[in-house]
């Protein structure tokens, strides 16, 4: 994985700072639909399935599976040496909710589409990036 | 039938230099094509009565844009009755649609569409120093915040991933992937103005360097200093125009259902190009048959497999076939595609280049690269990971 010195970070908002805060106690979380339990990513004031306005933030398990990864080598920012791995992930409670991310404490060879993952956080200033490595204990489909 | 599109054609054709760090300014590169498309459609500056660009002047990213409709119409002194310029649009080439639906309104007789690019100056010009890194430091918004972190900072990024999830499903490798820089680069060899026109072997292809997988160098279109304009003339007026005649619109494609998204659509593809397509047929009765070459958005070769699909040329998953061995897509193939060689090698001249070539096919002034067999059909395509579009070009 990438040497990481800093990085690029979201500026914060009242509509976004529960997201990438949410890392401060290990969870993540999303924003759920009051009505219909739909989540809504990104944040936004009503929910895409029913229009409704009622809200909360939900934390969930923080499991994903792995929709699709790219290893990027090359050096787009100074601050992030390449090569390191971005990827899809789908949210375990609602496949089609992905974030986009890296994958951590991983070798290249051993990334695979499906692959179940675990959230984890790296920190930077106010901002806890969610970032995804290997469930523990699972075994993912390339039989690792 | 009678619809919006009949009623508007395209007149005139206009081109600036293309090149690699030209150290230009992007406004003069634009007089140039500006100018140069009037004069192709044998009008006079007095003529053109709209404006319309994509995606007009904007922060954060000066090199995709340089020249906003406004510079235009001042430098030109147009005396405009509607004028527009936007990035939410369908596609790059959204703006010609526009352009064509204020001819069918009445509102104008003339319109110059224009598209400019100088990121490969702009570039040269941060590396140098002259011009600071963009942002300057601050935070994201504005939907960057749920990429750059990671580092997930280009569209080579954030399409590799689609690139990565189609190949897990439909078994796509890169030797059939290839077969689209492999064919735009053999095109781009007779297109005076490519930037790449050196032969490219799949084997330079396979060994590039690795720029996020499965891209390689090659998979990658060229950021380059251009700007493409045309004329959008009502299709009255096509017979006073310098060539008595125009290029003409079947039907446009500019629907979407998709979420305007890098990352909660269908991942296996290109998002936004779906309900395009599906348009663009509904508004025709001409069929897959009747299309002699195809002009595909080709920011990277995924994004023209995506655009095959789509468009129906082949099932879903079926690409990676109906690309294996290339012979298909060549100039003198079924289906002749980016036959001035695409962004991927003539150049980054982001969208206009589609409609540019289409319209230079059918009007029979390819030159040497003239596809064969006097072509009176093509499909231009524009999008890039934004919601696209599709036009269908027809001989009047």
């Amino acid at each position: 994985m990438s040497k990481t010195f800093k990085r690029p970070l979201p500026q914060l908002t009242d509509s976004n700072r529960f997201f990438w805060t949410s890392g401060e106690d290990g969870k993540l979380r999303f924003l759920r639909c009051d009505d219909c339990s739909n989540l809504i990513h990104p944040p936004a004031p009503v929910c895409d399935k029913c229009l409704s306005r009622e809200q909360s933030v939900s934390e969930v398990s923080g499991r994903a599976t792995l929709a699709a990864v790219t290893v990027n080598h090359q050096m787009w920012m100074p601050m992030i040496e390449p090569p390191y791995v971005i990827a899809l992930v789908e949210i375990e409670e609602q496949p089609g909710v992905r974030l986009t991310t890296n994958i951590v404490e991983c070798d290249e060879d051993d990334l695979a589409i499906g692959m179940p993952l675990e959230v984890t956080f790296e920190h930077y200033e106010d901002v806890y990036l969610p970032v995804f490595r290997p469930r523990e204990g699972a075994v993912n489909a390339s039989g690792r | 039938m009678d619809k919006f599109e009949s009623q508007s054609a395209v007149t005139g054709l206009g081109m600036s230099d293309i090149g690699r760090r030209l150290m230009r300014d992007p406004m003069a590169l634009t007089i140039d094509a500006c100018l140069d498309a009037i004069d192709d459609a044998g009008l006079a500056r007095d003529d053109i009565d709209g404006v319309c660009t994509y995606p007009g002047m904007i922060s954060g990213a000066p090199g995709i844009s340089g020249a906003g409709a406004f510079d235009v119409m001042d430098a030109l002194r147009l005396n405009v009755n509607w004028y527009n310029s936007g990035l939410e649009q369908a596609g790059q080439l959204g703006s010609v649609v526009a352009a064509m639906m204020a001819v069918a309104t009445g509102l104008c007789r003339h319109v110059l569409c224009f598209r400019t690019v100088w990121e490969a100056t702009y570039t040269q010009l941060q590396r140098t120093g002259q011009v600071r890194y963009g942002g300057g430091g601050g935070r994201l918004s504005g939907g960057m915040e749920w990429r750059i972190p990671y580092g997930a900072a280009s569209a080579a990024n954030w399409i590799a991933l689609y690139a990565s999830r189609y190949m897990h499903e439909f078994g796509l490798t890169r030797e059939q992937l290839g077969q689209i820089p492999l064919n735009n680069r053999r095109n781009a060899a007779l297109t005076p103005y490519a930037v790449y026109k050196e032969p490219l072997t799949l084997e330079d292809y396979l060994n590039a360097r690795i720029v996020s997988t499965p891209f390689g160098l090659y998979d990658c279109d060229v950021p380059c200093d251009a700007s493409v304009a045309f004329i959008i003339s009502h299709v009255d007026t096509a017979k006073d125009c310098r060539r008595g005649r125009g290029v003409g619109f079947e039907a446009v494609g500019t629907a979407n259902s998709e979420r305007v998204s890098w990352d909660q659509g269908d991942i296996r593809y290109e998002p936004g190009l779906v309900e395009a397509c599906k348009m663009m047929w509904s508004r025709t009765d001409l069929t897959h048959s009747d299309i002699d070459m195809v002009q595909l958005y080709d920011g990277f070769s995924f994004n023209a497999l995506c655009w095959l699909e789509r468009l129906g040329f082949c099932g879903e998953g079926e690409a990676g076939a109906f690309l294996e061995g290339g012979k298909r897509i060549a100039r003198d193939g079924e289906l002749p595609l980016n036959t001035n060689g695409g962004q991927l090698s003539a150049g980054r001249l982001h969208g206009y280049g589609f409609l540019h070539e289409s319209c230079v096919q059918i009007l029979g002034e390819a030159g040497e690269r003239q596809v064969p067999g006097n072509p009176q059909t093509s499909i231009a395509t524009s999008g890039g990971g934004v919601p696209g579009s599709a036009l269908l070009l027809k001989a009047l």
